[in-house]
Parts: structure tokens; C-alpha cells; sequence
């Protein structure tokens, strides 16, 4: 009964403390629900606006829509360029167990290099957000396909993906002329139109491809898609279809080219073949080629390596960056030039004792015959290509007529209208030598470029296209490759650069022609074995360049000379005669004198030319061709 | 004591018992021991719970069928625990405190692994049991059952006593590791002490202590350890990461703006950037569909079960019953302040889901039984008055 009282004070006490604590806690409590009150309303009022874009952010993606590239066909339509299907492996982190373990088992499969890992590595790193793909390798193999497809259980996150690519079918021998697509890099990244080029990861590199980016690359479309976290398209919300580019159907006839690069035969060298009446290019080839394809998935350093070290330059397009001297091929030209000039008529001669020697100097300028041809008219000087006759014409008109002339042909600049790259090659004057090298100009000098040699140089297409514009009669017309875009042709009639060729007589051209008509098939013709069995009159003119000098007298043999060292063959053409359907340009390097060589490549071109069905076989003209050089002779 | 007189003209309500033996005629809920304003509040609020769910499960009809399901279980628990009277659990909570911790001793040892941690103990095709969650309730009844024997405010010996009651459980359950939990038994047992009237002086001193332990805390800290602090303090830190979770937990409740974009039509939630929306974060994918309205309807709801229950703590008649009822209660206010708090980013991520509301049976189970313990100690006060 005593315990009692105690109890009972000791609950009142008791009772007294939980209520003031339980009134701090309800205290307490109100304030953390305060908390919490003015933490939703600073998230859900003030920063809605944020929230919501956000939010909508999150929600919505938009994708571009890249365009197909526009494909590229050759003058009849068959296919050059084309994009094909192919598959690449990506890999989404967060669906990976265990991403060594599943890397390491990829690298097994399919025998990845380390630099492709170390490349996912920092794609990888780059995301945007989670649950996206990153890329792992490009261009999966059919036979990596298959063993991916089996050991599918044990690859969760791993999948393929469709992407098209660009492909050329004849990699090898339209290499040059077509060039290349490849990745967008971070240099080209920053002047493109990032709309236009959304989603797209290919630019043209070179030649065509470049040249026409434009055109063939068409415009990005997009699509506003709903997407969940995982990126997941739930629906479409929006979309604009991209325009796909235009196809492009070339100049080019796929067998003139495939057959230039075979007469070439593996050797350095480079054809050129032009429509004269419209300046088509019908062929346009530099050997060797190389495979184009492997710059498009990007070239892996050995490879590249191996072609950037390789003694015959494939990657080097010699058709429009090639300088040769053009040698006696120019003959014609500077016959043409002082006729235009008056330093000569198609019935003045010269007497040729075999040298030409300039007032006050006792240097001989040396014709390739030794003992002379005699009397030499224009029209026997083309034929015989006498070097004498043009010494003196030369020296007669002079480095500056001669410089104008020769530009009026296209020498010393670009050509073309539509290739990538062209280089202007050198047309020598005496401003160009005292730019160069501060140095007046020498009248032996003029005796030089006289003979095509000298300080000249010209590319494979500035040759055949002046040819072209011979065979027009002088009438200008600008080489190109495209012959319509999309639905639209090229217009036949391009703004021109430079004049037609006047003569004072017209009949004069027939003179010219008649010399290089020789030069084939007429007795002394440098080229007569050539003129064998043809079926049309055709004209043209041999040349060689000297790859190394000859000091005065010094005699020349091809045999002892290393490969390397020996002249280029070159020979420009036009067939036929009374109607010229086709101009041509060869050259050989290393090859000796152009009347063995060039010119038969030459004629075989003419002839797949303009007798279509008979098409000649690329195994004679390689007979014909050992035949000749096993007695070899001068040209 | 003016806090005291303060706190009776608040309720409305005698202090002390009736000075009558005579009981006036009971009714119906006072037979069955249970409280119908709390029992209505709690229906309201599992009711929202599962019109929230079945958003937040990706409409799922069997996720909210099977979550009604085990409200119905622990509903049928709550009822029977609420039949026990008080001194039951009183004469029980050593023993289940003892039991409780003999069991976490187990699951450190022998516990089955889910979600990288140890919480579960398992006898194969009979039972899978949480024991952490049995402690819940079973530490602050041992406290409060400890307390109740002694003379009020503790004195240190005491409190040292209370503080080894508290630490082993807590520690067993860290080192599961399950922090979460941890956290809630040991704010449950901690509670018991503060209402009983741990003196101010002391809870000072552990402030000041605790405030101090920091510096060397941060010094002795794993690096990623501490990332986890600073990605906390900036989730955009680490946006694919930890900070994921945060961001778009706020950018859904956020984007939900003042009354929300419908049921149904959250983009966070229903589209998947939200993790966890049916558990953890459930919260969030109310404020993106009901905005702000909604969420403050339920911080409402949740404030008016908290005032029952603490009314209900008040007015009991003995020291465990009110010891033990306010924990239960302030407790379930834990719950929730530490739920929203992190799912609105004021504080940092630990697994404590919504009450009731998160999917999820056995928090609901844990939790109506510490509602049928309060509703034991309210229903069963006039017969321990005389």
C-alpha cells in the first residue's frame, strides 16, 4: 500500500514529460511536413518550366532520317557506285552482365583487333544517356554473322545493326576517276550544314564523289519519335522525309575504262579518251588502281602503310596530276601555233643536217636521226616527228607567242569541269622562270619546249584534250564527267574559258591531219606499225619523255638504263579523221620510245571506239606489243 | 508545467481516468479493439495506394491485385494483434527481442543473398522470413518494456542499458548491410528513449558529438564512398549513375506542376525513365500524374493518421502503452518524411519505401502490425484504469 502513492506520483510525472515531448514531436513532425511542402511547391511551380522541358526532352527524341546516296552509273547505265547492306555490331552497356567477360568473348568470335576495343572504350565513355548503343565494329562478315548468330544466348545487349555502304563494284579500275567516300572527320565536321548531314557519316573524299557531293548526298530528313528510358521508339510524333540524293550517270563507258586498264597491264601509266564533239570523257584510267572499298569502312594502318610506300604510287592519279614532258606528242600543236602566228605556211621547209644551231652558238641541237632528214615540210616534220623543223619554228615565234599559243590549247591549266583535283602542269614563260627562279629566259630554252621538252610539263588529260580540240578544228570544248544528274542533263554548251583556234586558211587543218595521219599510216610514219590493218583514217603523234638527261652527244640505249629510268612512252590520237569521234591521250612510264608502245594502246582504244562489235582483244595487243619491243627502234 | 495544461486544453480531453468504476455501454469497435477513425484513414490511404500502383506498375492489374491481396493478410494480422491486450506484448517483448536478434545472428551467418545483401532466412518450402523487420517493432517494445520498469526521466545507467538494446540490432542489420532498415530500428527504439525523457543536456551532447565526428569521418571515407556523398549533393554529377535515379525522379514530380498530367499520363513514369517508380519511388509518379495537389492530399492524409496516432499515444494510461505507441506512430512519420525527402532530393538515397503505398508486402505486414499494437493499446485503456 505504500509502493502505491509512489507509483502513482511517479505516472503523473511520467505522464507529464511524454505530453511535452509528444507536443515537440508533433511540432516536429509539422515542420518536416512544412519541409517537405515547400520542397514540392519550389519543385512542382517555380522550377516547373524546367522540369517540363526536361521531361520532354527526355520524352522525345528526334532522329535524323539520312538520305541514300545517290548512285553512280556509267554512260550506258551500268552500275558504278552503289550503297550496299551491310551490318555493324553495337552493344548496350546497361543489358551486358558482365562487360569484360562478354568484350573478351567478341574479341574471340570474331577476332577483333585491340584498337576496335579501345575505340568502343571511348565511344562508349561519349553516351548521352543510358540503354544506348554504342558502336563496336562496322562491317560485320557473313561468316562473324553466323557465329554471332550461335552464341546469340550468351551475348545479352550485343545486336546488329543494318547500315548501307558504299560500294564500287570495279573498285579497282574506277578508283580514280569515281575517288571515294569515307568518314565525316572532325575537320569536314565543322564547315558541313549539320542539318543536312544529320545522321549521315560518309562524305566524298575524291574525284567524283567529292566533286559532286552536293548532288549525290541529298538533304537529311527527321522524325520526332516517342521514346522510353530504354530508347525504345514507342511511336511517331512527326516526321520529314529526307530527299535522297540524285544519281549521277557519267560520261564514262565502263568497258573503254576496264579496257584502258587492262592495255596498261599493271605498268605506270595512264589513258585518257575524250568525245571531241562534246567533251565527254570516255575514259579516264591511272595505273596501278588500288581498292577503293577499303577507304570507305577506313583503311587499316598496315594497308594504307603498304600503299602510301608502294614505288608505283597506285594511290597517285596520274591522268590529272601526272607532269610528263609531253615530248614530240605536241609536234602538231606548235605546227597549228605558227601557222596561227604566220611564222609558217603547210609548204615552207626547212633543210634538216641533222642538228639546229642557233646564231652565235656552237651547240648542236640534236634531231633524233643523226644524219638528218632533209627536206622537211609540215606535213613530213609531224610524220617523221623531225626535231630540226621545230627547233627552228620554235626559235622563230618565239617563248612568248609560243606560251600563248599553247595556252590556248588548255596547256598550263585546268581543264576540266567537273574533276576533282586537276592539276594546271606547267606551261613554261618568262614571267613563270623569274618568278621561279629569278632567272631571264634563254633562247635554248625556247629551243626546248620547241621539242616538248624543257620546262613543260602537261597531264594525260590536258592532252588529250587539247587533241580533242585539234580534232574539233580548234573549236573549245570542256572535258567532263557527268553527263546527268538526277533528271538533268549537263547542258552541252558549259561557260568556256578559252577561244577557239583561228586559222587563217581552214583547209590548213586538213594539213595538220594529213601529217598525223602519216604519223600512223603513211612509209616513214613513226607509228606505221600501228597503222596496220585499219579499218578508218585515224591521226595521232608519238612522243617520249626523257626521264634522264643526255648530255651533248651522249647516245642513248633503253637496255642499259634501269627500268626506272628509261623514257616515257607517250601518243595522242584521233579517229577518225573526216569525223573525229574520239580523242586520246597514252602514256607509258618507262616504257621507250612512244611509237613501240603508246601507240598501240592507243589504236586498240580507237578501235573499241568506233568498231564496237569488234572489239579488240586485249592478248594481241600484248603480243603486238612484246613483238615491237623485241626490235625496238627510235622514234 | 504549462506544456502540460497546454497539451490538455489542445485534446480537449481529462488528463486523468474517469473518476467513475462505472463503464458506460461499449461499442461495437470497442468490443473488436479497434479504431475506426484510424482504420478509415488507413483504408483511404492503401485505397489511393492502389490507384497509384496500378499507374506506377505499368498498369498492371495483377500488381495491384496481389498488393490488395496482402493488405488483406496484414489487415487480418493488424485485427488479431489489436485483440492482444498491452501487458501481452509487454510480457513478450524480451522474448521476442531475444529471438529477433538470435535470428539476425543467423542471417549474417547463414542468410539467403537477394538484391547483394543478407536479409532473408529461409527453411526451404515452409517460410521466408525477414527477422530485420521483425525488429522493427520487437527493439522499441524491448526499450519501452526495459523503461517501463524504471523511474522516469532515465537516469544514465539507464540509458546505457537502452543504448546496448538499440546497438545490437542495429549493428546486426548494418552489417547485412541493409542502411535502410538499420535507420528504422534504430529511430523506432531511439524515439522510445526521447519520449520517456531523455534529458536535453544529453541530447545536446550527442548533437554536438555527432556534429563533430564528420571531419574525421570524411578523412576516413572510401573514395566511393564519397562520391556517393557528393553525387547526393549534385546528382547531375553523375547523370548515368547514381545521380540517374534523382534526376528523374525530380524532373517527373517537377514536370507534374500544380495538378499534374493525369492518371495514366506521366511520361517519367509510364515511359520508364523513372526507376524503381513502383517501389521506392512511387511518390514521384504521383507528383507527375496528380502535381502538386496530390501530393499535398497525401502528405495531408499521412499528417492526419500521425495526429490520430498521436492523440491515440496520449491519452493511453500507462508508460509502455504510450512509450510504445508514440514510437510506432512518430515512427510511421519516418517512413514517410525520409520516402518523400529522397524522392524529392532533400536527402540522399536510402531504400525506405512510402508506407503503404510503395509495392511491397513486407513493409505493409510490419507496419499494420504496429497499427494493431496501438489500436491494442487504445482499445484496452479503460480496462486497465481501474
Amino acid at each position: 500500500m505504500l509502493k502505491r502513492p509512489n507509483t502513482l506520483k511517479n505516472s503523473e510525472q511520467e505522464l507529464r514529460i511524454f505530453r511535452v515531448r509528444a507536443l515537440l514531436a508533433v511540432l516536429v513532425v509539422f515542420t518536416l511536413a512544412g519541409l517537405l511542402t515547400g520542397r514540392l511547391v519550389y519543385l512542382q511551380i517555380v522550377q516547373h518550366d524546367m522540369y517540363s522541358t526536361r521531361s520532354e526532352n527526355n520524352r522525345v527524341r528526334v532522329e535524323p532520317l539520312p538520305p541514300n546516296r545517290g548512285l553512280i552509273y556509267d554512260r550506258n547505265g551500268v552500275l558504278l557506285a552503289e550503297n550496299r547492306p551491310t551490318y555493324n555490331l553495337t552493344l548496350v552497356r546497361e543489358r551486358v552482365d558482365n562487360l569484360d567477360e562478354t568484350l573478351a568473348l567478341l574479341v574471340d568470335l570474331l577476332e577483333l583487333p585491340d584498337e576496335e576495343i579501345e575505340a568502343f572504350n571511348v565511344r562508349s565513355r561519349q553516351r548521352q544517356r543510358p540503354f544506348q548503343p554504342a558502336l563496336l565494329t562496322s562491317d560485320l562478315s557473313e561468316e562473324q554473322i553466323a557465329r554471332l548468330a550461335v552464341n546469340r544466348h550468351r551475348l545479352p545487349g550485343v545486336e546488329i545493326e543494318a547500315q548501307p555502304l558504299r560500294f564500287y563494284p570495279d573498285a579497282e579500275i574506277m578508283a580514280h576517276s569515281l575517288g571515294y567516300v569515307g568518314r565525316i572527320n572532325a575537320e569536314e565536321m565543322e564547315t558541313l550544314d549539320a542539318g543536312r548531314y544529320a545522321g549521315t557519316h560518309f562524305i566524298g573524299k575524291t574525284g567524283i564523289e567529292r566533286f559532286y557531293e552536293e548532288e549525290l548526298h541529298g538533304q537529311a530528313g527527321l522524325r520526332k519519335v516517342e521514346t522510353n528510358a530504354r530508347g525504345r521508339v514507342l511511336r511517331e510524333l512527326g516526321r520529314t522525309d529526307p530527299v535522297p540524293g540524285a544519281n549521277l550517270t557519267l560520261t564514262l563507258d565502263k568497258s573503254m575504262q576496264m579496257l584502258a586498264y587492262e592495255l596498261l597491264d599493271g605498268r605506270r601509266g595512264s589513258i585518257v579518251a575524250i568525245v571531241p564533239a562534246t567533251g565527254e570523257i570516255l575514259a579516264m584510267v591511272s595505273t596501278p588502281g588500288f581498292d577503293s572499298n577499303q577507304f570507305v569502312t577506313g583503311i587499316d594502318v598496315a594497308s594504307y602503310r603498304g600503299l602510301q610506300e608502294d614505288l608505283d604510287l597506285p594511290l597517285f592519279n596520274r591522268a590529272i596530276r601526272g607532269h610528263y614532258p609531253p615530248g614530240s606528242t605536241i609536234k602538231p600543236f606548235l605546227a597549228l601555233a605558227g601557222l596561227v602566228e604566220g611564222v609558217i605556211t603547210p609548204d615552207s621547209t626547212i633543210n634538216d643536217p641533222g642538228y639546229y644551231q642557233l646564231p652565235n652558238d656552237s651547240r648542236r641541237y640534236r634531231n633524233w636521226l643523226r644524219w638528218g632528214h632533209g627536206r622537211v615540210d609540215m606535213e613530213r616534220s609531224i610524220a617523221v616527228s623531225n626535231n630540226t623543223y621545230y627547233y627552228t619554228l620554235a626559235h622563230d615565234l618565239g617563248i612568248d607567242n609560243l606560251h600563248e599559243q599553247m595556252s590556248n590549247f588548255g596547256f598550263g591549266q585546268r581543264v576540266a569541269h567537273d574533276v576533282q583535283g586537276e592539276s594546271t602542269a606547267l606551261m613554261p614563260s618568262r614571267d613563270w622562270k623569274r618568278g621561279r627562279f629569278n632567272q631571264p629566259w634563254y633562247p635554248g630554252e625556247t629551243l626546248s619546249v620547241g621539242i616538248g621538252q624543257g620546262y613543260w610539263q602537261v597531264t594525260p588529260l590536258q592532252l588529250a584534250s587539247a587533241t580533242a580540240t585539234l580534232a574539233n578544228r580548234g573549236h573549245w570544248v570542256k572535258p567532263r564527267l557527268a553527263r546527268q544528274i538526277g533528271d538533268t542533263p549537263v547542258p552541252r554548251d558549259l561557260p568556256n574559258t578559252l577561244d577557239d583556234i583561228q586559222l587563217a586558211n581552214d583547209s590548213w587543218w586538213d594539213r595538220v591531219f594529213s601529217g598525223m595521219e602519216k604519223v600512223i599510216s603513211g612509209r616513214e610514219g613513226t607509228a606505221r606499225r600501228t597503222g596496220v590493218g585499219l579499218e578508218y583514217r585515224m591521226g595521232g603523234k608519238s612522243g617520249t619523255a626523257q626521264v634522264f638527261s643526255l648530255g651533248q652527244d651522249q647516245r642513248y640505249n633503253a637496255d642499259e638504263l634501269a627500268e626506272r629510268l628509261r623514257d616515257h612512252a607517250l601518243f595522242m590520237a584521233f579517229a577518225p579523221l573526216e569525223n573525229p569521234q574520239i580523242a586520246v591521250s597514252v602514256i607509258v612510264e618507262n616504257a621507250g620510245g612512244g611509237s613501240t608502245h603508246a601507240a598501240h594502246l592507243a589504236r586498240a582504244m580507237t578501235d573499241a571506239w568506233l568498231l564496237k562489235d569488234k572489239a579488240p582483244d586485249v592478248e594481241e595487243v600484248r603480243e603486238v606489243l612484246e613483238e615491237d619491243n623485241a626490235n625496238v627502234e627510235g622514234n | 508545467m504549462p506544456w502540460h495544461y497546454l497539451a490538455r486544453s489542445m485534446r480537449g480531453h481529462p488528463v486523468r481516468p474517469p473518476e467513475s468504476g462505472i463503464a458506460r455501454r461499449k461499442s461495437i469497435w470497442e468490443r473488436i479493439h479497434l479504431d475506426p477513425w484510424l482504420l478509415g484513414l488507413l483504408l483511404v490511404l492503401m485505397g489511393s495506394g492502389l490507384i497509384v500502383l496500378y499507374s506506377a506498375s505499368g498498369q498492371s492489374l495483377d500488381a495491384v491485385i496481389g498488393q490488395g491481396m496482402r493488405f488483406c493478410i496484414a489487415l487480418v494480422g493488424m485485427v488479431i494483434i489489436a485483440q492482444f491486450s498491452p501487458t501481452t506484448f509487454l510480457r513478450w517483448a524480451p522474448l521476442a527481442y531475444g529471438v529477433g536478434v538470435v535470428m539476425l545472428v543467423a542471417v549474417d551467418v547463414v542468410g539467403d543473398v537477394g538484391m547483394g545483401a543478407k536479409r532473408w532466412l529461409e527453411i526451404p518450402g515452409v517460410i521466408r522470413f525477414q527477422p530485420s523487420e521483425m525488429m522493427k517493432l520487437a527493439a522499441p517494445l524491448m526499450v519501452a518494456a526495459y523503461l517501463n520498469r524504471c523511474e522516469l526521466p532515465p537516469r544514465l545507467r539507464d540509458i546505457v542499458v537502452c543504448g546496448v538494446i538499440i546497438g545490437v540490432p542495429v549493428v546486426l542489420t548494418a552489417i547485412q548491410p541493409d542502411l535502410g532498415t538499420s535507420l528504422l530500428v534504430s529511430s523506432a527504439a531511439l524515439i522510445v528513449v526521447l519520449l520517456a525523457g531523455l534529458s536535453w543536456r544529453l541530447i545536446g551532447f550527442i548533437a554536438v558529438l555527432g556534429a563533430a565526428a564528420v571531419p574525421p569521418l570524411w578523412m576516413n571515407m572510401h573514395n566511393y564512398q564519397r562520391q556517393r556523398v557528393l553525387t547526393f549533393l549534385n546528382p547531375e554529377s553523375d547523370p548515368l549513375g547514381a545521380g540517374w535515379n534523382i534526376i528523374q525522379s525530380t524532373t517527373a514530380i517537377g514536370s507534374g506542376g500544380l495538378w499534374g498530367k493525369g492518371w495514366l499520363q506521366g511520361t517519367q513514369s509510364q515511359l520508364e525513365f523513372l526507376p524503381e517508380r513502383h517501389t521506392d519511388f512511387i511518390i514521384a509518379v504521383l507528383g507527375e500524374e496528380f502535381g502538386l495537389v496530390g501530393m499535398l492530399v497525401l502528405l495531408f492524409l499521412y499528417l492526419l493518421i500521425v495526429s490520430r496516432g498521436l492523440w491515440m499515444a496520449s491519452s493511453a494510461q500507462d508508460t509502455f502503452g504510450r512509450l510504445v505507441a508514440g514510437s510506432i506512430i512518430l515512427t510511421f512519420f519516418i517512413y514517410v518524411f525520409v520516402n518523400m525527402g529522397m524522392v524529392s532530393g532533400i536527402l540522399p538515397v536510402v531504400g525506405v519505401p512510402l508506407p503503404l503505398v510503395s509495392y511491397g508486402g513486407t513493409s505493409s505486414v510490419t507496419l499494420l502490425a504496429g497499427f494493431g499494437i496501438l489500436m491494442s493499446i487504445h482499445a484496452h485503456r479503460r480496462l486497465l484504469s481501474r
